[in-house]
């Protein structure tokens, strides 16, 4: 496995930086304290709280139901939550909405876009809505599609779609990048074109929060993770750390993956949907 | 495009693309019109219509009266009799099948012989009165009845009275509520069950305009979908169009404009297609009834008039008869313009606060 391990220790350095009081400007992209939600009787957050910093790809891993897009979508500000603090960039929803949606990407679950439309004509409709950003032409390129502008969306195939809908998120250069599932349903050579993209946004100095739960995704992609289920953290360190600690099973042969450490922890090896 | 240095260099700052509520009403159009079927319902569907409808009633005053008389040697000397004027046919009717013809309307009275005949008729049928009218004049001329003096008749049957004429433009405001609150209800709930509407809002865009360019693009088809029914009535039928081309674009704006509105509102909350669909039926089809679009709506008593009178539909549809057949300026039909712009404000404003992004 591929660990950037230059990366990750610089992160880990900054790691426990603790800057809840103050603006934190420089350091955190996203923080939140104590956030609940609930639906009816059943709870989906419930008392969560982390920091994301900025420049780091952090991933919010867990099985179906834990609570994760819950979570992201409090933090984009699609969601109210019952209780909590959000600061996004420095910002809060309430009052910085407009401010903040022209810096954020956000890439949603299972969002279709316009059948008939075609790619090109995809990205400049979303383009239209942010003030600055990238080019038609330096969009396709960093998504590779470029080759498929033309295209009507409906014609794309799984891999091609899920390009399209990071370049939409990327369409206005943002600071900060939401992927909620990502990978969820491509084939592993499309999967790897996306870590591509994602790695390219990177290099550029972009911030990512993602959820998912492909571990070997987290492994690659990922600077902290943080397990979660019932609504909770249960876990928060660097990928590596997380094998290497406590949360590793003893008894395995091999040496230990994320996957080990996310068995142990959630205890679960099979979910309903 | 891109003709002035100003729209370009703001273009420019927006990576190559236009204003979001262009590319909004351009994207809407584009699905719109990669939609042949779409297509088809805009603009076919008012001519097909007023042809069937023209076949079906032609010009009634002409129409002949269909009699039933036993078929036999007893009803001999009242078919010859009926059978000698012009504007009656006469058809041979079992005793069985009397009520079922007459309820078709295959016939719309039914003659039995003896002194005085007897007629069966249904009084609550125009055309059965009429009928019986006709044949009671026919059967007492031959009889020896002698009429005091005969009038002279004045015909009118110039073209803008006949029924063709004022159903033609009754059928052009039915397409403009359908298409536009078909195509504004059902697309927004189609765009929520896909979650684009959840990820446009996560988007910078602004929530109005997005809900104004689904209006805007469904005006871009305006043009032809009034127009085609009106230039083939005004060629097949001679039907006149007496009004300005202004007049006639501004009620169709904002007919359109309005029932956009009332669409928008209808699918600001709807999660499933059956349930738009079950709303829409349910808001459209009382006017269909309701606002005169086939028959007069001074057909409804009295007490339901007031209430008749601001439905959206009835404003649209006397608004475009009196501007395309009593050649009515602006000035003369304000008063449903006025209701047109009330339906077009109210809905959008309540629609835009109550609208549901996921």
């Amino acid at each position: 496995m591929n660990h950037r391990d230059a990366t990750t220790e610089a992160v880990g350095a900054c790691a426990p930086v603790k800057t809840s009081e103050n603006r934190s400007v420089n350091t955190a992209a996203v923080q939140c304290r104590d956030l609940r939600k609930r639906y009816g009787n059943v709870v989906a957050v419930d008392g969560l709280s982390l920091d994301v910093l900025r420049g780091e790809c952090f991933g919010l891993l867990g099985p179906n139901g834990a609570g994760k897009t819950t979570t992201i979508e409090i933090l984009e500000g699609l969601l109210a939550p019952d209780s909590g603090d959000v600061e996004v960039l420095g910002l809060r929803w309430k009052h910085d909405e407009r401010q903040l949606r022209q810096r954020l990407g956000i890439q949603l679950q299972e969002s279709q876009f316009i059948d008939k439309l075609t790619v090109e004509e995809t990205l400049r409709l979303f383009r239209s809505f942010y003030e600055r950003g990238k080019t038609i032409d330096e969009l396709l390129a960093l998504v590779e599609l470029e080759s498929k502008r033309s295209s009507w969306v409906v014609k794309l195939s799984g891999g091609q779609k899920q390009r399209l809908s990071i370049a939409c998120a990327l369409v206005g250069d943002p600071d900060l990048l939401f992927l909620d599932e990502p990978s969820t349903g491509l084939d592993p050579q499309s999967r790897r074109q996306l870590w591509g993209v994602l790695q390219r946004y990177r290099a550029g100095g972009g911030t990512v929060l993602l959820t998912t739960h492909y571990m070997d995704e987290a492994e690659v992609l990922c600077d902290r993770v943080a397990i979660v289920d019932h609504g909770k953290i249960i876990a928060l360190d660097t990928p590596k750390s997380l094998v290497a600690g406590l949360g590793a099973p003893k008894v395995v042969v091999h040496e230990g993956t994320l996957e080990d450490v996310f068995m142990s922890l959630t205890g679960r090896h099979l979910r309903d949907e | 495009m891109t003709s002035n240095a100003i729209t370009a260099t703001r273009n420019a700052a927006r990576g190559g693309a236009q204003h979001p509520l262009i590319e909004l009403t351009l994207a809407r159009l584009r699905e719109f019109v990669r939609e042949p079927e779409a297509l088809f319902w805009s603009f076919f569907f008012p001519i097909v219509m007023s042809v069937a409808m023209a076949i079906a009633f032609p010009s009634r005053g002409s129409q002949p009266v269909r009699v039933g008389v036993a078929p036999g040697a007893a009803s001999e000397m009242l078919r010859k009799t009926l059978s000698s004027s012009p504007g009656v046919i006469v058809r041979d009717v079992p005793a069985d099948e009397e009520l079922h013809q007459m309820r078709e309307g295959d016939v719309h009275v039914i003659v039995r012989p003896g002194n005085p005949p007897t007629y069966r008729f249904d009084p609550d049928r125009e055309e059965s009165r009429i009928a019986r009218m006709v044949v009671d004049d026919v059967l007492k001329r031959a009889a020896g009845r002698s009429d005091p003096w005969e009038a002279h008749e004045d015909a009118v049957a110039i073209p803008g009275s006949r029924y063709v004429d004022w159903l033609i433009p009754g059928i052009v405001a039915l397409g403009i509520m359908n298409n536009s609150m078909w195509s504004i209800g059902f697309m927004t709930v189609q765009m929520r069950l896909r979650k684009l509407l959840k990820r446009l809002a996560a988007s910078p865009m602004q929530k109005w305009e997005f809900l104004l360019a689904q209006v805007l693009a469904r005006l871009l088809f305006l043009g032809p979908e009034v127009a085609v029914p009106l230039i083939f009535g005004a060629l097949a039928f001679a039907m006149p169009v007496r009004g300005s081309i202004i007049a006639i674009a501004c009620v169709s704006l904002t007919g359109a404009i309005a029932f956009g509105s009332i669409g928008l509102l209808v699918g600001s909350r709807v999660r499933t297609l059956e349930a738009i669909s079950g709303l829409m039926n349910l808001i459209m089809v009382p006017m269909w009834v309701l606002s005169g679009v086939f028959f007069s709506s001074a057909n409804f008593p009295d007490v339901v008039q007031p209430f008749i009178r601001v439905l959206p539909l009835t404003a649209l549809v006397d608004a475009l008869r009196g501007v395309v057949l009593e050649g009515d300026t602006l000035g003369g039909i304000r008063l449903e313009l006025a209701t047109l712009a009330a339906w077009a404000i109210v809905p959008f404003s309540i629609g835009l606060r109550i609208f549901k992004w996921r």
